[in-house]
């Protein structure tokens, strides 16, 4: 008798040819992926899913808030790092607009942070606990640190006023500046969001590099061109860090990479990698002779580390919304095992 | 582990069994959990996918039942209209008709699973999050501050935010009901018994023998769901028997707590702070400009 193949695995067979009335269980059906630029890395897998609906709640988070924090923080704990090292070696306009820099840095990831609670009135319920298994509970102590010391550092700077604290509280601020520049990854990355998860080896050196080249990027827009060295090197160093281990990173992520170069995720990373360059190439080389080049370097550099972001987050939340990149690395895990 | 819940005299660990294969999809759970909880309405729309106008877990839903049609005979399954016993009236036949009797209607009512290793307590920031004396995990809805950490940290999609109120809720094994003694609500409202509420050693007990049981009469698609101790997460306070594989259901194949990978990932990210600081040192290095 002729007729739908009807073995151990029906349903699974399902996704590719749909039997005429049963409910369709299986992948969602989507469009064939003509876009320009988009080609698909790996083969549409098939797979099973209950109608194509996804199996995490993908984040509450609003991009804005949370990739703008991922952003900004990156931008700050980087900058007090540049602003200590200004500090030793005589740049004091280098060492003046870092400290600014991360003082406007952490201030705005503190206003996203608490902006995108459910309850902003109960921010400070996270410093009834230190939980050592949360990142964010740890975070939010490496903040605490972090902010009073970075805050100290600009206001007296800018002020004049309590000089040796001041100078005190920017070697503080960098030294927990790269907690808070690195720490970012591991709060994304532990999580079930597939795009996140499974970057978690490369994505702390993904988001440093980041930090490092908006710092650099910083450097290069305020301060003048003869102190601005170390920023321009910061823009080079960082860009080379960050689009390496984004590289390796994607290699290493199989199913869960593909968010990253698809849709809106896809255009930020791409946007992502040519601002990067263009920053450390404009701003890092030729920004040696010209101010303006150094400027236009600084915003490039700066808007890259931004596109970074929101591209890591967009591909979190995308790799969230379709079953696909939890169910099949999951089934190929469990037929390696034999499950 | 209940050694590791911090009580010193804990109750036997207690447990949801839910024995999909004797599911009817009647929704009284999603109902009796919705009335006890005083959970809000949350959209009266209509799928169109199923009978399941439900959805999905989240903060306004802690019992789920899904509704899967399959072109598969249940196991042992025949039909009683075979060529010998019926006469041809020579009427016009339905194109088909021979497959028809090949159908089977999967029914299943999710809950959350109550890891044993549990990714949302683990990242809760504030502890709003707890384990109980009764190994089940609760929100303390005075506490959460709706800072939303623990809703990707799920590995099943269970607990969500509620978009007026901030916070996130998910069920909480009826802890209110069960310290007084009782059962929870959805177990108590189970016609069928497909929700079984109790220790959880006598429940994966009951579980192994209605296991054997379905495997003896043919039905070799049964299979355990988050009972193994020993999986990603655990083991599941709120474990169940599929008749399909997980993901028919909605279920992640082989979920694991993230939080395991938590020292690595530490020591990668104190790794990379340490580049960031050496590296933008460096950059000091050298010439005076």
């Amino acid at each position: 008798m002729t007729g739908p193949v009807r073995d151990g695995t029906d349903v699974r067979a399902d996704a590719t040819s749909p039997p005429e009335r049963t409910a369709v269980v299986g992948a969602r059906k989507r469009g064939r992926r003509g876009r320009r630029g988009e080609q698909p890395m790996v083969p549409d897998a098939e797979f099973t899913s209950y109608y194509g609906r996804p199996v995490l709640n993908k984040p509450t988070w609003h991009a804005g808030d949370i990739a703008g924090y991922l952003f900004l923080g990156g931008l700050a704990g980087a900058s007090s790092i540049l602003a200590a090292g200004a500090q030793l070696t005589g740049r004091r306009a280098l060492a003046r607009s870092c400290r600014v820099g991360a003082l406007v840095g952490i201030s705005g990831s503190l206003y996203a942070l608490v902006h995108d609670l459910g309850r902003p009135a109960r921010f400070l319920n996270m410093l009834r606990t230190v939980k050592p298994s949360s990142p964010m509970s740890v975070g939010t102590w490496i903040l605490m640190a972090y902010g009073p010391a970075a805050g100290a550092a600009a206001v007296s700077d800018l002020t004049g006023l309590l000089p040796r604290a001041g100078r005190a509280a920017t070697l503080g601020a960098a030294v927990v500046g790269p907690a808070v520049a690195s720490y970012t990854a591991v709060l994304v990355a532990d999580t079930a969001v597939p795009s996140w998860h499974e970057g978690h080896r490369e994505l702390p050196f993904v988001f440093v590099g980041s930090a490092a080249a908006a710092a650099g990027g910083l450097g290069m827009i305020a301060a003048p061109v003869g102190e601005a060295g170390p920023a321009r090197r910061a823009a080079v160093l960082g860009g080379v860090l960050e689009l390496a281990a984004a590289k390796r990173m994607e290699a290493g992520m199989g199913l869960a990479a593909e968010p990253l170069r698809t849709g809106k995720a896809g255009r930020l990373m791409r946007a992502a990698k040519a601002l990067t360059v263009t920053g450390a190439l404009l701003g890092g080389v030729l920004g040696r002779k010209s101010r303006v080049a150094s400027v236009l370097g600084g915003a490039a550099a700066l808007a890259g580390s931004a596109c970074t972001r929101f591209g890591v987050f967009h591909a979190g939340v995308a790799s969230a919304e379709d079953p696909k990149y939890t169910v099949v690395p999951q089934r190929e895990q469990l037929d390696r095992r034999g499950g | 582990m209940t050694a590791d819940t911090g009580y010193e005299n804990p109750a036997p660990r207690k447990g949801f069994f839910t024995d999909t294969s004797v599911c009817i999809g009647c929704k009284a759970c999603e109902v009796a959990c919705k009335e006890w909880n005083l959970i809000p309405e949350d959209g009266l729309e209509l799928t169109g996918m199923s009978y399941d106008n439900t959805v999905g877990l989240g903060a306004d839903t802690w019992r789920h039942v899904a509704f899967i049609e399959q072109r598969k005979p249940l196991g042992g399954q025949e039909s009683t209209a075979s060529a010998a016993s019926t006469v041809d009236l020579g009427m016009p036949a339905m194109p088909g008709a021979a497959d028809r009797s090949e159908f089977r209607w999967l029914m299943a009512s999710d809950v959350c699973k109550h890891c044993t290793e549990a990714a949302c307590l683990d990242v809760c920031p504030t502890g709003a999050l707890f384990r109980t004396e009764f190994d089940t995990v609760v929100v303390q809805e005075d506490i959460c501050n709706g800072c939303g950490y623990c809703v990707p940290a799920c590995p099943y999609g269970v607990i969500d935010q509620r978009e007026d109120d901030g916070r996130v809720w998910k069920c909480t094994m009826c802890y209110d009901r069960v310290g007084d003694g009782m059962e929870p609500a959805c177990a108590k409202a189970c016609p069928t018994d497909s929700i079984q509420f109790g220790d959880l050693d006598e429940l994966r007990e009951r579980a192994d023998e209605r296991l054997a049981q379905l495997h003896d009469a043919g039905i070799d698609d049964a299979r355990l769901y988050g009972r193994d101790p020993d999986d990603g997460v655990g083991g599941n306070g709120a474990f169940f028997l599929l008749l399909d594989e997980p993901e028919v259901y909605g279920f992640p194949p082989a979920p694991k707590v993230t939080t395991r990978d938590l020292p690595a990932m530490w020591r990668r990210a104190g790794l990379a702070a340490a580049t960031l600081l050496t590296g933008l040192a460096a950059t000091f290095l050298g010439r005076k400009r």
